[in-house]
């Protein structure tokens, strides 16, 4: 008995075509073009979840992203993927889905208890209860809350597919294939627009492929096609299905997401599964139609209740019939057409009409039908829990607050109409303040803020005849206002009925002897009830109802109830709507997939990776790398089963006691040229450049104008007007930025011109007592001696044919040189000067062993250099020129800056001689304080000294110079560790910094 | 995302600029003595307009040029953009 609701011959699905899928561990059978709720209604399937909060049983209540219910956890391609919307998904073989919000099952479902409980959750339910005592919140409170609620379950798999960015530029951009998008959309594309046409299902058309109409004598969908073919043709039209335009963002840039893979059953390794499209266009002409409203009654979630325009969509698109009992409840003239379409395929309906006796063209051919119609009645309530059996129905009385009789009539579905609401979303987004149109009680578009307008239903319009007279008529404008041409285009003849106004009926009245919860929003579960409690407890701000009660919050935004909760509002406030005002419209308009977002920037794409051209080196000699800003950088060469302290103290006392080999690439390298390069430097840094000789080198410090300090470095003077500076590798681009605002903004006059440098040249440190010897070998033919090349001299010289600079500069604190040659030769000049230096016991190092060998020196890095502290607190007093002015010095003066208990950096050794301690613990007098325990400073940085045997750290302290010789705790709470320490010195080892002059 | 002139290099899309805050800003002369109140002007003290406002941008991603961009706060509608010597 499988697809036992598909009508034979209808529909625009493949029936040669049969897919197979799963839904709660059962097969079943759709057809090509079913979406997984068609294929599902096909088999009679109506009960498709549980509610949010109650766990009432759900079904279908729309047929596209208007549905608040049909939310499913669905399995394809070994990829689970929580909350997707049954009724946007197209069936594709293999594919397995399974209900959300229900244990054990969805037949079954313990958490319905909620449902009895109800009246213990009432609208601010969490807020009332979770208040209090606040220790329950992380043990018992948030795990309930995480459990009770959530939809489906995110996976925890990596995800496998492949997801891009699309950048596209285009003179007009039409949101919606329905009647007002193709007439729009064609209209500039005959002027030669640059036109995208975006259509979010798969089939285009709009309401064309289920309305009764005729254009030009063609079927609504026939004259669609028509015009698709048409488009298709024109190479300067660009037609995207399965695109959703979820965003409209500044500047005229929409962002659209695009199904591509997901309904493939086979596709190549690079399709995407989906794409994300940023669209940057001239125009946008927003046709994205209107959802309609359902009436609001009793029990009206119960499975078998739908949208009229669904049960249509389900019967005309899908072939589908949704009941063989229909009832149709409805406040206006287009649910007849649902009617009607029912009794086309042979099955009799009941109209319910609040309205009293109607005599429009629809409604008569719904009589002349045979069709029975109950003028001046409503549903009270549907009857049947998993599925409706039948409905309670009454006479309205004259002002419709009360029944005259009631009476119950058997239904397997009821299909409610409470007219129409235009989708203003992307018109509100973009800026767009709406307006209130009473004639359809419902908010449109008004005046535009950036280059939008919006036409057909979207905009209140709901005749075809002008809404396609309108979307001709905008895109011939567009077209005008992109390349001024004029086109006349004939607006075909349009047969459609007339329709009669609706009524003001939007919720159902309960006669006092009927329980019933009434729905208002679906997916959140907020009733009748719920609204009329917040506004009883003084909520008066619609954005604060919405809150309060989760009106509208859930991932369908409130398509549906909205305007209800707003009609009902203002009921109850007796105000009219646009008085109560509307809710925050925000992107995106339905729920995108993270991948989407993310796109390809995933694993290595997530950032750019930046090599040396010693990187392969490094690798072959057992590298651990560590990140620096997008550089991968050696932490440590591993020999053995070495830790990384066992591998950073050897490496650290290979420097002190030989000679070892650092890449030092990756410090930013800036060129500065021009003759004022000399007078640019001595305002950057805080320290005198003036008098600086060519083939020096000088160590700089450069501020912030609020006197931290930004960066340091050393700069060489390679020639009278040309300067190389070098930065710290994290701040190199920051520094740049820097010195180009100075340069472009405040001092122009001078003659400077500043490039990066940092990817020409590669670097490596030579450093410790034999790295002379080792600089001797390398370059034979020049004199390396102290006297010629002494501490903070430069020479260009010849590396075995290769162009080299050397610097005589030093961080590690010994005797040291750093020598560039050009990128290209970088593995040259590291082979070289390890297979030279081979005899005097080089060994590489890594930034671990770098840092331990700055950090015994007491030299100040980056943990330092944070942003928080001027030149005082680093001890570079002997940096800050008094005679010149520089950026920042003036901050310098400030009396904060100038106290005598400022804070300072200190060095810190364990009380024990053993006990390493953690970087970002607090120093404090005593550690069993009680709390807050008053901070006295914080260790910037940790190692363990090798010249020592004993760890040390560096710290910055308050009042750190009067402190020397004081003892105080290091605690980590982190870390769980308290440890004492003695303040002593920062320069804990060389203090005259004798070896780096030897 | 905004849409911006680069002087320089024509439209460009917002992510190729960094922001560089209030251009009307004019750094205090250099060796002039100054008052803390008029220092802390410079360094600190920003109106933070709604509405139009004359800011500086750097095309990081593009030319590496400064430039001022005159744009409305609240709206973000860009009225001009000109070369750090041209008015606007």
């Amino acid at each position: 008995m499988s697809q036992a609701y598909r009508i034979k011959d209808k529909g625009y699905i493949n029936r040669k075509k049969l897919i197979n899928f799963k839904f709660n561990g059962k097969n079943y059978t759709g057809f090509e073009g079913d979406t997984l709720a068609s294929a599902l209604l096909a088999n009679g399937i109506h009960l498709i979840g549980r509610s949010f909060k109650y766990h009432r049983p759900r079904g279908f209540f729309a047929a596209g992203v208007d549905e608040p219910n049909a939310k499913l956890q669905v399995l394809l391609n070994g990829h689970s993927e929580p909350n997707v919307n049954a009724t946007e998904i197209e069936l594709v073989e293999g594919i397995s889905a399974t209900s959300q919000n229900c244990w054990p099952s969805v037949k079954f479902d313990i958490g319905a208890i909620n449902n009895l409980l109800n009246k213990f959750f009432p609208a601010g339910f969490y807020y009332k209860t979770f208040m209090w005592p606040k220790s329950f919140w992380y043990r018992i409170y948030e795990p309930f809350i995480r459990k009770a609620a959530g939809l489906g379950v995110a996976s925890i798999e990596k995800d496998k597919e492949r997801y891009e960015h699309k950048f596209e530029y285009c003179d007009l951009l039409v949101t919606g294939s329905g009647p007002a998008g193709l007439s729009s959309a064609y209209a500039a594309a005959k002027s030669g627009a640059k036109v995208i046409l975006a259509e979010d299902k798969h089939r285009f058309g709009g309401s064309l492929l289920t309305d009764d109409v005729s254009i030009d004598n063609l079927s609504g969908k026939d004259w669609a096609d028509k015009i698709i073919s048409e488009l298709k043709e024109m190479p300067n039209v660009t037609i995207k299905n399965r695109s959703q335009v979820f965003g409209y963002y500044d500047h005229n840039m929409l962002v659209m997401f695009e199904r591509v893979g997901d309904h493939l059953e086979k596709k190549s390794k690079f399709t995407p599964r989906q794409r994300l499209w940023y669209i940057r266009c001239k125009e946008v002409i927003l046709s994205t139609g209107s959802i309609e409203r359902p009436i609001v009654f009793g029990n009206n979630d119960t499975p078998g209740v739908m949208l009229a325009s669904g049960a249509k969509e389900y019967m005309k698109v899908y072939g589908v019939l949704v009941g063989t009992k229909p009832l149709i409840f409805t406040n206006n003239d287009s649910a007849y057409e649902t009617a009607i379409e029912f009794k086309n395929n042979g099955v009799d309906p009941l109209v319910i009409d609040s309205r009293e006796e109607q005599n429009s063209e629809l409604v008569n051919e719904a009589k002349n039908k045979g069709i029975k119609i109950k003028f001046n009645h409503a549903v009270i309530k549907a009857n049947g829990y998993k599925k409706v059996n039948s409905a309670l129905i009454g006479e309205l009385n004259e002002n419709k607050s009360e029944y005259k009789n009631t009476n119950i009539v058997e239904c397997d579905c009821i299909c409610v109409s409470g007219f129409w609401t235009p989708s203003v979303h992307l018109a509100s987004q973009s800026g767009n303040k709406l307006k209130f149109k009473k004639e359809i009680d419902a908010f449109i578009p008004d005046k535009s803020k950036q280059n939008e307008v919006t036409v057909g239903a979207a905009n209140g319009d709901f005749t075809l005849g002008s809404t396609l007279n309108a979307g001709f008529k905008a895109g011939t404008a567009a077209s005008k206002k992109i390349n001024n041409k004029e086109i006349d285009i004939q607006v075909p003849n349009v047969n459609e009925k007339n329709h009669k106004a609706h009524d003001k009926f939007w919720c159902s009245p309960l006669p006092k002897n009927i329980k019933a919860k009434r729905f208002v929003d679906f997916q959140n579960d907020v009733s009748v009830t719920d609204i009329e409690i917040a506004l009883r407890e003084g909520y008066r701000s619609i954005e604060h109802v919405k809150r309060y009660t989760t009106l509208g919050m859930a991932t369908d935004q409130g398509r549906t109830s909205n305007l209800n909760g707003l009609q009902l509002v203002s009921n109850i406030e007796n105000k009219i709507v646009p008085e109560v005002g509307h809710t925050t419209f925000r992107p995106p308009f339905t729920p995108v997939t993270i991948g989407t977002i993310v796109g390809r920037e995933v694993g290595k794409h997530f950032m750019p990776t930046r090599l040396t051209p010693m990187h392969e080196w490094h690798e072959k000699n057992n590298a651990i790398f560590v990140d620096a800003g997008a550089w991968k950088r050696p932490r440590y060469y591993k020999i053995g089963n070495e830790t990384m302290l066992e591998a950073a103290k050897r490496e650290a006392k290979n420097v002190r006691e030989k000679v070892g080999i650092c890449d030092v690439t990756t410090l930013g390298k800036i060129d500065v040229k021009g003759p004022d390069a000399a007078e640019f430097l001595n305002r950057v840094y805080t320290n005198a450049w003036m008098k600086l000789p060519v083939g020096k080198a000088r160590y700089g410090v450069m501020l912030r104008e609020d006197g931290m300090v930004m960066d340091d470095g050393t700069t060489t003077r390679i020639s009278e007007n040309h300067y190389h500076m070098t930065t710290t590798t994290a701040q190199a681009a920051n520094v740049l930025s820097h010195l180009e605002y100075y340069l472009q903004i405040v001092w122009p006059d001078l003659n400077v011109n500043v490039v990066s440098t940092t990817e020409q040249w590669a670097g490596a440190a030579l450093a410790g007592p034999k790295s002379r010897e080792v600089l001797a070998k390398l370059f034979p033919n020049i004199d390396v001696s102290n006297e010629t090349l002494p501490f903070m001299g430069y020479k260009e010289a010849d590396l075995f044919g290769v162009p080299a600079k050397i610097f005589r500069i030093s961080f590690s604190g010994e005797l040291a040189y750093e020598i560039n040659v050009q990128s290209d030769h970088g593995m040259f000049m590291w082979e070289k000067m390890m297979e030279i230096g081979k005899e005097f016991g080089i060994q590489p190092y890594g930034t671990e062993a770098l840092s331990t060998l700055r950090i015994e020196m007491g030299h100040v890095a980056g943990p330092e250099l944070d942003g928080r502290t001027i030149p005082y607190d680093v001890s570079l007093d002997g940096m800050v020129s008094k005679k010149k002015d520089f950026i920042g010095k003036r901050s310098l003066t400030k009396s904060a800056f100038t106290q005598s208990d400022r804070q300072k950096i200190v060095g810190l050794i364990p009380t024990d001689r053993k006990t390493s301690i953690p970087e970002g613990s607090h120093l404090v007098e005593d550690k069993n304080a009680k709390l807050p325990n008053p901070k006295l400073g914080h260790v910037s940085s940790s190692c363990w000294s090798v010249e020592n045997n004993n760890p040390f750290s560096l710290a910055i302290l308050k009042n750190g110079k009067n402190m020397i010789g004081k003892k105080l705790f290091a605690v980590s709470p982190l870390k769980n560790k308290s440890i004492e320490v003695e303040v002593i010195s920062s320069h804990y080892v060389d203090h005259e910094g004798k070896r780096v002059r030897s | 995302m905004l849409y911006i002139k680069c002087p320089f290099c024509g439209m460009r899309s917002q992510n190729e600029f960094a922001y560089g805050g209030d251009a009307s800003v004019k750094r205090p002369e250099l060796n002039k003595e100054i008052s803390n109140n008029e220092w802390d002007d410079f360094v600190y003290n920003r109106k933070s307009l709604r509405g139009k406002h004359i800011e500086l941008w750097h095309h990081v991603s593009g030319c590496r040029q400064w430039f001022k961009v005159q744009r409305d706060t609240a709206t973000h509608e860009i009225f001009k953009t000109a070369k750090m010597d041209e008015q606007i």
